[in-house]
């Protein structure tokens, strides 16, 4: 039964239907105590239209697969609550931007991982599992900064908030040179050389213009900015030492 | 941007920073003075010193302009990379020359 105390004025709600070139679609969904973005996205599609597109998973902060753009700025919503993004009674829902529209809400993340695989973002082992485990102090300087940068979800948002992003094709993003970042203080990872030279290479971490979008808006409070920061200071190092190509 | 242009850049930017300050102090104690151009002009001709920071302050401020348009044009315009970086090269070399100019007319 709900409480008349749950009911609240009626939410005017945009919704992008369509590809790249569709439109924004109005709807009137009821307001909740404590009612998420998601809930709303999900609210319409299973009352006023099931054809609506959208992707989510544990609904919980965890998977970063619900990132959608909210008033114009990028946020997971399944953690997102209407009522700290609402404007005037009113939401605008679309989908990230800079990355192409599947339909509706859902957009094609195949460059955005692509981005991991070129940054090097995959852990190379250097041991088998007959070797001891290799111990890592964890106040050691290399395990504080990996630390700071890895509980990194990959939603996407701070690639959809990047300006360097929508500017340069060839730019490798935030969350993909935070994790080589992450990696590169992991005292048992093998492939160090590639992933200083993949990350210094054209449209590495040097293209950074450290607009900081990505640590404004990054959901789990990461800061990119400074983990590509670092990978600018690291790779110099590198080259000056002759660790990566001239 | 790949590392040698970020490190020119950086590099540059660093060399300029006292440069600035020192170029800042000499235009407030030239106004503040009240010097003429005549007077400037007796006080920079045949420096070596004055000759050698502002030809030195041109060609740094030439190399770190030409790579952030390089970078401009490269992001902000339908230029593909290689005719942007062609374009701010010209840009650079022009810059130079006319700095480089000014300098030589003051300082020789």
């Amino acid at each position: 039964m709900t409480d008349k105390s749950d009911v609240l004025p009626e939410l005017k709600v945009s919704v992008w239907r369509g590809g790249a070139d569709g439109r924004y679609q109005d709807y009137t969904v009821p307001q909740r105590q404590s009612q998420t973005v998601l809930d709303v996205v999900t609210y319409v599609q299973r009352h006023l239209d099931p054809t609506l597109a959208y992707r989510f998973a544990c609904r919980v902060g965890m998977c970063g697969s619900c990132a959608m753009t909210v008033n114009g700025r990028p946020r997971w919503t399944c953690r997102t609550h209407v009522t700290k993004v609402v404007e005037h009674g009113k939401l605008e829902i679309g989908p990230l931007e800079n990355l192409p529209v599947i339909k509706d809400l859902a957009t094609d993340m195949t460059r955005f991982f692509e981005r991991w695989q070129q940054a090097k973002g995959a852990f190379a082992p250097t041991q088998t599992r007959d070797d001891p485990i290799p111990a890592i102090k964890p106040d050691s300087p290399a395990r504080i900064a990996a630390n700071a940068a890895i509980e990194c979800i990959n939603c996407g948002v701070c690639y959809s908030a990047c300006d360097t992003v929508r500017w340069n094709a060839d730019y490798l993003g935030p969350a993909a040179l935070n994790r080589a970042w992450t990696l590169v203080n992991d005292a048992r990872d093998g492939a160090q050389g590639e992933r200083l030279a993949a990350v210094a290479a054209r449209g590495g971490c040097h293209a950074c213009h450290t607009h900081q979008s990505c640590q404004a808006h990054c959901p789990t409070g990461l800061n990119p900015t400074a983990s590509i920061a670092a990978l600018k200071r690291r790779t110099v190092t590198a080259w000056i030492a002759g660790e990566i190509a001239r | 941007m790949n590392l040698s242009l970020y490190l020119w850049q950086r590099g540059t930017a660093a060399l300029m920073a006292p440069m600035v300050l020192v170029h800042l102090v000499v235009i407030f104690y030239a106004t503040r003075h009240g010097l003429t151009g005549a007077e400037i002009l007796g006080r920079v001709r045949g420096s070596v010193g004055w000759g050698g920071f502002y030809a030195l302050f041109v060609i740094a401020a030439s190399i770190h302009a030409g790579i952030g348009i390089r970078n401009v044009l490269a992001e902000w315009s339908p230029l593909p990379e290689r005719a942007a970086g062609i374009a701010a090269l010209a840009f650079a070399i022009v810059l130079c020359a006319l700095g480089l100019r000014a300098v030589m007319a003051v300082a020789l």
